[in-house]
């Protein structure tokens, strides 16, 4: 059977070129970068080569600009907590909005009920920031204005260099999830009014496990791990060698790859999209329809639920996700599709493909061939369905 | 996630679809938590002539659906409504736990759709 796999939200492949680079440091180049013999030397030029790669891919000003973590999570942790801790003098207000990560949303959630106020700025159906909110939100007491890059589900790309004046306006620091952007959408950190900016390795083909945070000089930051002091003490613990070696590799690969791939990608999607809601009726596309990712198609289907549909296009060998309850651990359906109006049911039919490197126009056409036959039946079994679309 | 049992009953439905003359209608959940289902019967001789059932929700929600009927058909009203979402469960080789709530409705849908019939039942006395 076919296998397709569109689901690179949830997890990527890692690149051949990244894991061969890799190698020598699980098996050869052992050293601790804190050491001071050779061993240790070289282990500490991968990782200051590797933090120049990161730094170029964001146009970060310096390579000590970026600390290495293990993953957008942490990243997300360390900026929210260790901005909201070490800029107490100034203010307990934080700035989010409704459709960030949960490793955004959740750890807000664990500051406000420390003391800490934050305010979650709607988004219009599309998904973008309520910039007019946000300029009436901030105050002299918000101390961090934190909002995604692209969001990963709904594919919306935010006015990230707006929001960004916004905050500077008022003196807060600025920090950008661009766990689900990087390495498809060129980004600036300096052009982009961007103070803190958060990384992953795995979704731009690097290893899992590794992230990234970029902290602008100047940025107040109170660490969230304690330790021996790596990463300038914003960082404890050993640096993860082969995963920090990988992660430069991807990020160097993306930088040179990514404008043909995301053209490629863009094409496709909108190959996709178009053929889906050419095909079946009542089908809606979820998010921006041109301030999107590259990779991300992601549609509602009235009458039906997700996870069952999942399980049909698995059935013959094609990997999605859903926004459906019943996909979570939690049973709520996708806070993104809520925030962006949809009903509860509605968020349930949400169907979301994210495309990858090794996707091709036939991968497409195999799932556009599946697809209405899948609804279709789905839709039959349905109490739900007006009769005319059972025929 | 699945056993194989609620695969087959997933891709293989028993049972699906509507009743125009039923005897007993039962609807339980509610789309909004994303499983909705409507069991039709018919009864004769007090025992379940025909069932059918409509369903919108995950894997889980099509398969407890489709077994139901499969446990119910040709029994009497009253063993019918000792049938219990555990028993559904242990027919399907058992189901996730995060399932065994919001999804393992069909033992109440069928139960709902009896007491129906009984209620129209005793209206015609």
């Amino acid at each position: 059977m076919r296998r397709v796999y569109m689901d690179h939200t949830a997890g990527m492949p890692v690149d051949e070129r990244v894991l061969e680079v890799m190698m020598p440091y699980f098996t050869q180049n052992y050293g601790n970068p804190s050491s001071i013999h050779s061993f240790g030397n070289e282990a500490r030029r991968a990782i200051d080569e590797s933090r120049s790669k990161v730094a170029e891919l964001i146009g970060a000003e310096k390579k000590e600009e970026i600390v290495f973590t293990s993953g957008g999570t942490e990243s997300n942790n360390l900026t929210i907590k260790g901005v909201a801790y070490r800029n107490k003098d100034k203010g307990n207000h934080i700035i989010t909005s409704s459709i960030e990560h949960m490793s955004v949303i959740n750890t807000c959630k664990h500051l406000s009920k420390q003391g800490f106020e934050v305010t979650y700025l709607p988004v219009d159906k599309h998904g973008t920031v309520d910039i007019e909110a946000l300029k009436k939100e901030i105050t002299e007491k918000t101390v961090l204005v934190s909002i995604m890059y692209a969001n990963g589900e709904i594919g919306t790309i935010e006015p990230i260099k707006e929001i960004g004046e916004i905050a500077h306006s008022k003196g807060a620091f600025f920090h950008v999830d661009a766990v689900a952007a990087a390495g498809q959408i060129p980004i600036n950190v300096q052009d982009e009014n961007i103070d803190l900016l958060s990384l992953s390795s795995n979704d731009m083909y690097g290893p899992r496990g590794v992230g990234a945070l970029y902290i602008k000089a100047g940025t107040r930051v109170l660490p969230i791990i304690q330790g021996g002091g790596q990463e300038r003490g914003l960082r404890s613990g050993t640096e993860n060698l082969p995963g920090i070696v990988g992660m430069g590799k991807a990020t160097e690969i993306a930088k040179t790859e990514m404008k043909p791939a995301a053209e490629r990608l863009s094409k496709l999607r909108d190959r996709f999209i178009k053929g889906i809601l050419d095909s079946i009726p009542e089908s809606y596309l979820n998010g921006h329809p041109t301030k999107r990712l590259p990779n991300n198609v992601n549609i509602r289907f009235s009458y039906i639920e997700g996870e069952s549909l999942i399980l049909s296009l698995d059935m013959e060998g094609v990997a999605c996700s859903s926004g459906s309850a019943c996909t979570s651990k939690t049973l709520e359906p996708s806070h993104a599709l809520l925030a962006i109006g949809l009903a509860h049911e509605e968020a349930h039919g949400s169907l979301l493909f994210t495309l990858g490197k090794q996707n091709t126009e036939e991968d497409v056409k195999y799932v556009l061939g599946l697809l209405p036959k899948i609804v279709k039946r789905l839709r039959a079994i349905s109490p739900l369905t007006p009769k005319e679309l059972v025929t | 996630m699945y056993t194989e049992k609620v695969m087959e009953h997933f891709r293989n439905p028993r049972n699906m679809g509507e009743i125009p003359d039923a005897d007993g209608i039962g609807t339980v959940g509610n789309p909004v938590c994303g499983d909705l289902m409507t069991i039709y019967i018919k009864v004769k001789d007090n025992k379940i002539a025909d069932i059918k059932f409509k369903t919108f929700g995950c894997g889980a929600a099509i398969a407890t659906s489709s077994m139901i009927t499969e446990l119910a058909k040709g029994k009497t009203l009253e063993e019918a409504m000792k049938i219990t979402r555990g028993n559904v469960a242990d027919s399907l080789g058992g189901l996730p736990t995060i399932k065994m709530h919001c999804s393992n409705l069909a033992a109440d849908g069928l139960h709902a759709a009896i007491e129906d019939y009984l209620k129209k039942k005793e209206a015609e006395k």
